[in-house]
């Protein structure tokens, strides 16, 4: 079985006015099944533009990206899309939520494009807002939500259409504490319990120690990758099966 | 994609429920457009069918013949006021015409008539009995007189509406009374049916008829006798109307001997002419009312554009999320072009209304026939769709070209 995530000497440059900035350079990457990843690195690392490519929301200028075996690289945006709704699930720091539209709606909006029925959409989004612990708060509106119920709709807006990645971009940069923990513990159980991969890019070292591995980049290439526990992501895969 | 379209139209509606002031005020340039061109066809169309009833009161299928002008060292005299038409023309296009159902002849002359101790100076008709048929005269009381009367000169005479009010008190029968037409008495025996206003605006009404042989010989005193003012004819079927004036231009030129390269010395004239005028006259109005509207739904299809330009930029982020979540792009386009298909749907919807209550007002407040068709109702509603479509597509072609990273990042 082919790895989760294959990164080949990856490039990105781009060009900013007659400045060529090179994002990444040469960047090489395997993430398997199940594993829970922290990418680590200062502002200017490279490492936002990488979380850009593993979620496809981008592709490498050069090199290879592989997800599940499809190569990443060469489609179009509309494939894209589609990779995205199938496969990958968005954490953002500032959740980003639909504003005045219900928990319930918010979660249910990946399986509005997948196309599915509006009952299946939303026994499936409800199901995931359980999971997150938001039960008996579905018609709740974002501003009625505090930071750290906002940033579960939006997890459970991750979840619900069972992605074989989960990204999480600075998932409590903007929460306090108690939240922060709160969160880190849902995503730490869905890795653990639920085989979920997980990909956290942060620069909290105590948000990074969650993780069971931990990459630091630096100037577009990897400085370190080391394990921080142990975590046989193989015997993860065959538990989800 | 039922689901998708029905929960994107629900989206849109709720979008624009949050933003009732400013989508009421969009939708206002469609709102207005819309019911203008729907009052002002309204009332057109009202205009349009009281002057086809105008026309239709010439009669059925009617051709009308009139003399020539009479040319003295190139000046030339009003139109009628040669004689160059005769009884004998006329019998004999009916003679030689099979197309023509019946011929009938007038002459006219403003002349004082007396009863009792009032009087008033109307036009006196000496026609042929036929003339009342082609032009579909009826009878309020009394009848038509008949080809006896012509042939012995009876002094019999019809009288229009007109006529009757100003000679006889309200509720006194003219029937059976005796008037003077130039000192002359005649026997009323018949009063026409109101026929209005003629479609050049002279009162059909004001008239008399009495037989044409008894204006020739004791009434006008003509020195050509048999000479006519106008003659009459009349068509089955409307379609036969130029072929039967083909024949009639035939047969009066050949009668009068006119060569090739002379001018005919006669006019024809048919009702489906006149109509032409009338028409001409509501194509323009159309083409007004067109104007307008496309003016007013260009104004309200900018409107529409420029709310949903800011619309976009406002949600700029939505769009990066609603992208990250895995919308393609056709799912993003469809979302404003709802969003701008629905703006002026609404505001269609608002202004047939407005416009129908707008024509309805008019008839009341000033008296105005109005008609509202269901045809400029579908065309409007057509129209303000195919206006949020138009006016929709580049705000959400640029929407669904937005790059999802720069969306996200977006402030």
């Amino acid at each position: 079985m082919s790895p989760l995530i294959e990164c080949e000497d990856v490039w990105k440059i781009y060009q900013v006015g007659d400045v060529e900035v090179q994002a990444l350079r040469g960047l090489s990457l395997t993430i398997e099944q199940g594993e829970f990843v922290a990418i680590m690195g200062s502002s200017g690392s490279g490492k936002s533009t990488l979380m850009n490519i593993l979620g496809c929301l981008d592709q490498p200028t050069k090199g290879c990206y592989r997800l599940n075996g499809i190569e990443v690289g060469g489609l179009r945006p509309d494939e894209l899309a589609g990779i995205r709704n199938q496969q990958i699930g968005f954490v953002f720091q500032s959740f980003n939520l639909i504003p005045r539209t219900s928990a319930l709606e918010n979660a249910q909006l990946p399986l509005f494009y997948r196309g599915l029925s509006l009952k299946d959409q939303r026994t499936q989004a409800a199901a995931a807002l359980g999971r997150v612990g938001l039960h008996g708060r579905e018609d709740h509106y974002p501003t009625q939500l505090s930071g750290g119920q906002q940033q579960r709709v939006a997890i459970a807006r991750a979840l619900v259409t069972s992605p074989s990645l989960l990204l999480a971009d600075e998932p409590t940069g903007n929460l306090d504490s108690q939240s922060s923990r709160e969160i880190m513990g849902i995503l730490e159980a869905l890795n653990r319990d639920e085989g979920i991969t997980i990909i956290l890019v942060t620069h909290e070292v105590d948000v990074a120690a969650y993780a069971a591995r931990e990459i630091v980049i630096q100037d577009g290439q990897i400085l370190s990758d080391r394990r921080t526990k142990a975590h046989p992501p193989s015997s993860q895969v065959e538990v989800e099966i | 994609m039922a689901a998708f379209v029905w929960l994107t139209i629900m989206t849109a509606l709720r979008i624009l429920g949050r933003n009732r002031l400013r989508a009421g005020l969009t939708m206002l340039g469609i709102v207005i457009g819309v019911a203008a061109v729907i009052a002002m066809v309204s009332i057109g169309e009202g205009a349009k069918r009281a002057v086809q009833a105008q026309i239709a009161t010439m009669g059925t299928n009617v051709i009308i013949i009139f003399p020539g002008v009479t040319s003295a060292s190139g000046v030339r005299g009003s139109q009628g006021s040669a004689v160059t038409l005769t009884v004998s023309d006329a019998l004999e296009l009916r003679k030689r015409i099979p197309l023509l159902t019946d011929t009938g002849w007038s002459r006219r002359d403003v002349m004082q008539i007396v009863y009792g101790n009032k009087n008033w100076n109307g036009p006196i008709n000496g026609i042929s009995p036929s003339y009342l048929t082609i032009r579909d005269w009826s009878f309020t009381s009394g009848g038509p007189f008949t080809q006896t009367d012509l042939d012995s000169a009876a002094r019999v005479a019809l009288l229009g509406q007109t006529i009757v009010e100003n000679l006889f008190e309200p509720g006194e029968e003219p029937v059976g009374a005796v008037i003077r037409i130039k000192s002359v008495p005649f026997r009323v025996i018949g009063v026409l049916a109101p026929k209005g206003q003629s479609s050049q605006g002279s009162d059909q009404d004001d008239v008399i008829f009495i037989p044409f042989s008894t204006a020739e010989r004791k009434v006008f005193g003509t020195s050509f006798i048999g000479s006519v003012g106008a003659m009459f004819g009349s068509t089955d079927q409307v379609e036969d109307l130029p072929q039967a004036v083909e024949q009639i231009r035939e047969v009066l030129r050949a009668r009068h001997r006119l060569q090739t390269e002379q001018n005919d010395d006669f006019t024809i004239r048919t009702q489906v002419d006149i109509g032409k005028v009338q028409e001409g006259t509501s194509e323009t109005l159309t083409m007004m009312l067109f104007a307008i509207a496309s003016v007013s739904l260009l104004v309200g299809g900018i409107g529409i554009m420029n709310i949903l330009l800011v619309s976009v930029t406002e949600r700029t982020r939505e769009i990066g999320v609603r992208m990250a979540v895995g919308a393609k792009r056709h799912h993003i386009m469809m979302q404003f072009l709802i969003e701008a298909m629905t703006l002026s749907l609404v505001g269609g919807v608002l202004g047939i209304a407005l416009g129908i209550a707008g024509a309805k007002l008019t008839t009341v407040i000033a008296g105005w026939p109005t008609i509202i068709s269901a045809d400029v109702i579908v065309v409007a509603f057509f129209f303000s769709l195919v206006v949020g479509l138009f006016f929709g597509l580049y705000p959400a072609n640029k929407a669904a070209r937005l790059n999802p990273i720069e969306a996200l990042r977006y402030e």
